[in-house]
């Protein structure tokens, strides 16, 4: 609990660190390549509040965070905090649907491969999975827009949409809901095939760990089955440190997102984010460093807090 | 294990070479300790031998960085510039250009080549910057422990954190478009899983005799840490390395197909980055995104191989498991 907040402090130090004392002038940053006017400089500089000293800066900044400002974006005009919560849902959506999809078929092939160890399943899945662990997230939706939505130059039927989170024209819910899922299968496969592998590998070992407790022996010898064995007894305990794990890689997860909605224009927060870095906007850019960071450190919070609900050997 | 152990006065190595060995005529400590060495390579060989994904994974390392090393022999620089390049647009693979042009008539086969250049140099760099950072960390919070320890680890729970690629992303925002850029901001970016694993280690090699034998010979801090404690943690961060070259690879493409790589020099991640730009992915042209992403995909799967088949040779937990 205490150590969440002390990160969330560094996350404040480091944003502030990184975004107005790193780039020099971050002004300068923000408009380089553009014919800017002195004037215009200072005009942003004020608008920014970067003509006053540091430690007032700080203050603003963090006095800022207490109250959700995160500052005003360079591109839009806007309050950041408004545009990460209008982009926040479609990213939720995202996310949630491709963790719960790639953590449910990693657990299951790496309980398969660790029960079957050395088998052909074991030894195909263990390959399989490293070889798409290897394989650059963007670079496999690119492949899959260019196979499934844009038909391989006019061979294959355009199956599914190339990017975007709704067609337009479409009304209704149900008609609604069905477009949207229509547009999430390519987005979602990208993500599943990138992070199943390490669901599975973790699966695999620690199972793998557990094959030679006694209790299994004890369990197989009072006559249960086998797959009862691995159902009742074996699972269970390896499901721990996965769980735990599982949630420690949603910072992988997140930057997964980010690549997944910058190919399929998916107008979510990575989406947000890869916008915002091309101008570059600095704000907007801050905001949602702090808010990825923060909601990682949240999420290792709800890990700490469930574990013990799952193991209770560690409720002490 | 060898059968046959080495006298233990080749143990230590500073100072032991000044006595003469002690059967006359036999071959001296230097020499032994050499023998030792030997013996030992050729016992990890052989080990490493028996796991063929690892052997497979080596053999495609060797590979690219033939490639990438003698790419100036068969690619010609002046055929990489956009405005004087050979052939025509988009021309499907042919014989004159294996992989097909680009959009602006460049071969992609010259392009990927030459692009392994940079790609394999800031992975390694990338590497050696954050193993660097992530053994030196590891190893001096392991061993004073304490506030120290505390503070360092403190440090890197923290790094560890924060997801890698949006702290990447925004140090390569907020500093110049360069190759060096890059390379720290992946470098700093990845070493605390080096960290743990060192400090780790390191605390249970400290545990050993031979450790309290060196204080009480009157080791300081930066002995027992540089001759004692570094020696034994390295087998496993080599392991450590291999695998994490794999990751700052994919990470260096990333970053360059966000266009937060260097735009003057070609790379995997900037090839896509263009080839993006250039609409191949909506006119469907295949020849030009495929290349650059096989590649890199290869190349990391290479190295996790061989990472994979070093840690199981290395780490005495896992070689039964495998």
């Amino acid at each position: 609990m205490l150590g969440s907040v002390v990160s969330l402090l560094a996350v404040m130090l480091t944003g502030f660190f990184l975004f107005r004392i790193l780039p020099g002038d971050p002004v300068r940053t923000m408009t380089q390549g553009r014919a800017v006017t002195v004037e215009q400089l200072a005009e942003l500089r004020r608008q920014f509040g970067l003509d006053k000293p540091l430690p007032q800066q700080f203050l603003d900044y963090c006095l800022g965070l207490l109250r959700f400002d995160l500052g005003t974006s360079f591109q839009y005009r806007a309050p950041v905090a408004e545009l990460i919560a209008e982009r926040l849902w479609p990213t939720v959506l995202l996310v949630g649907t491709g963790t719960v999809i790639a953590a449910m078929l990693g657990l299951w092939l790496g309980t398969r491969a660790a029960w079957r160890r050395g088998s052909v399943t074991d030894r195909l899945s263990t390959g399989v999975a490293l070889t798409l662990w290897s394989v650059p997230t963007f670079w496999l939706g690119l492949i899959l827009i260019v196979v499934f939505a844009g038909g391989l130059g006019g061979v294959l039927p355009h199956l599914f949409p190339t990017g975007g989170m709704a067609s337009p024209g479409v009304t209704g819910f149900l008609p609604g809901v069905l477009d949207v899922a229509h547009h999430m299968v390519l987005p979602v496969t990208t993500m599943v095939a990138v992070v199943y592998a390490q669901y599975l590998l973790i699966m695999r070992s620690s199972l793998l760990d557990e094959m030679g407790g006694d209790y299994l022996v004890t369990a197989r010898a009072k006559g249960l089955r086998d797959a009862l064995v691995l159902r009742r007894h074996a699972v269970p305990n390896a499901l721990l440190p996965t769980v735990t794990l599982i949630f420690l890689n949603l910072g992988g997860v997140v930057a997964g997102a980010i690549l997944v909605e910058a190919v399929f224009s998916w107008p979510g927060l990575g989406m947000l984010f890869y916008e915002a870095l091309r101008v570059p906007d600095l704000p907007l850019v801050q905001g949602l460093f702090i808010f990825f960071s923060a909601s990682v450190i949240f999420m290792n919070l709800l890990a700490d807090l469930v574990y013990p609900l799952l193991d209770p050997r560690v409720r002490t | 294990m060898s059968a046959v152990e080495p006298p233990p006065a080749a143990a230590g190595g500073t100072g032991a070479g000044s006595e003469p060995p002690p059967g006359a005529g036999g071959p001296g400590p230097r020499a032994l300790a050499r023998q030792r060495r030997r013996r030992a390579a050729a016992a990890f060989w052989r080990a490493y031998a028996a796991n063929p994904a690892g052997v497979a994974g080596l053999a495609g390392l060797l590979l690219f960085i033939l490639v990438a090393l003698s790419a100036p022999l068969f690619v010609d620089t002046a055929d990489l510039s956009v405005t004087r390049a050979p052939g025509s647009p988009y021309q499907p693979p042919s014989a004159e250009y294996p992989l097909g042009t680009d959009n602006f008539g460049r071969s992609v086969l010259d392009l990927v080549v030459w692009g392994s250049r940079v790609s394999l140099t800031v992975g390694f760099l990338a590497t050696l910057v954050s193993v660097a950072l992530g053994a030196l960390i590891g190893v001096v919070a392991g061993h004073f422990g304490g506030w120290t320890g505390t503070v360092l680890m403190r440090v890197t729970d923290w790094f560890l954190v924060l997801p890698t690629l949006v702290l990447a992303i925004a140090l390569a925002t907020v500093l110049d478009r360069s190759v060096f850029t890059v390379i720290l901001a992946i470098g700093i970016t990845a070493w605390p899983t080096t960290a743990r694993l060192v400090r780790a280690q390191t605390l249970a090699v400290e545990a050993r005799p031979y450790i309290e034998r060196a204080r009480a010979l009157g080791g300081g801090h930066w002995h027992i840490m540089g001759r004692h404690v570094l020696p034994n943690v390295m087998p496993l961060v080599l392991a450590q390395t291999t695998l994490m070259v794999a990751s700052s690879i994919i990470a260096e493409s990333t970053l360059a197909f966000l266009g937060l790589g260097d735009p003057t020099t070609i790379s995997w991640g900037g090839i896509l980055q263009d080839a993006r730009n250039a609409g191949a992915v909506s006119s469907g042209v295949w020849w030009y995104l495929l290349p650059p992403g096989l590649a890199i995909a290869l190349v990391a799967l290479a190295f996790t191989l061989c990472g994979r088949a070093l840690e199981g040779v290395l780490n005495p937990r896992l070689r039964e498991r495998r």
